[in-house]
């Protein structure tokens, strides 16, 4: 088995820390993995007809990249039991240049009973927080 | 046509089953960016104890997509998709998914609240395996935005 032991774990830890540079490629493998064909995320014509300031990686990309270094972190020691986001602000990508998402996921609160610890994610784009709320509960074998 | 509410409360029927396949959970871990084994080697899934490649957390919002569909469909709903925009998510799990599990949701509608002009609707699908038994519930707010 690997991966942390709930007994090691102290609120305020960094457990995990990651950056992601998204292009349009991202977003266009993205809808097609995930079923979310919405052209906001590949036009530029689409996007500023709506008022969008550019075209925007899907709420779900950002939510589903911030996620994955806790599941590193957790390897074959638990599971995530919970996750949840607020989507507070969008994640322009630039057609050249694209976007970077950056994660800092720290232990925000244990449950020793439960033997769960909640993990708390800082999801930026450009020095810009996107996600708020960012909880991501994660059950311990041992 | 403003958000209707009396759609909150609703309960829709079940969409049709979904079969969870190993090379989708291979495509979807590639498309959220993870190379992590259990998404993608049936043997490390195995000897982590699973029956088969385990999918990334946010993996229901392939089931999900059809569930919201069926709600921006409902005639009387007035969700217009355009001033659609996904404001809040969660999945809370009673066991991770696995290739092999074959899925059926099922749609409520808890609450549709009105706030300065938008509305916010909450769409959440109880995700139940081939035995019917729970194994994720998928939340997803939307927030309508109104005219003004």
């Amino acid at each position: 088995m690997t991966g942390p032991r709930f007994d090691d774990l102290a609120t305020g830890d960094e457990v995990a820390r990651a950056e992601f540079a998204l292009t349009r490629d991202s977003l266009v493998r993205y809808a097609g993995a995930s079923g979310d064909f919405n052209p906001i995320h590949y036009r530029d014509d689409v996007a500023a007809d709506v008022g969008l300031p550019g075209v925007l990686a899907h709420g779900m990309l950002t939510m589903g990249v911030a996620v994955q270094p806790v599941v590193d972190w957790l390897g074959t020691a638990g599971a995530v039991r919970d996750y949840e986001v607020r989507f507070t602000r969008p994640v322009v990508v630039d057609a050249t240049d694209g976007a970077t998402v950056s994660v800092s996921a720290v232990v925000g609160a244990l449950d020793a009973e439960a033997r769960t610890a909640r993990v708390d994610l800082a999801v930026t784009a450009g020095g810009t927080s996107v996600l708020g709320k960012a909880r991501v509960t994660v059950v311990l074998d041992r | 046509m403003p958000v209707n509410p009396a759609v909150q409360g609703r309960v829709f029927p079940p969409v049709a089953p979904y079969l969870v396949g190993r090379e989708k959970v291979r495509e979807f871990a590639r498309a959220v960016r993870s190379e992590n084994p259990l998404h993608h080697d049936p043997a490390a899934a195995s000897a982590a104890g699973y029956p088969d490649v385990v999918a990334p957390p946010t993996f229901p919002m392939v089931v999900q997509e059809a569930v919201i569909a069926q709600l921006l469909a409902e005639p009387d709903a007035g969700i217009d998709f355009s001033r659609v925009v996904h404001g809040d998510q969660r999945f809370a799990y009673s066991r991770p998914i696995v290739a092999g599990d074959e899925l059926t949701a099922t749609l409520t509608v808890p609450s549709i609240k009105t706030l300065g002009g938008n509305a916010m609707v909450t769409a959440e699908s109880s995700v139940v395996d081939a035995d019917g038994a729970h194994v994720v519930t998928v939340t997803t707010t939307l927030v309508v935005r109104g005219d003004a």
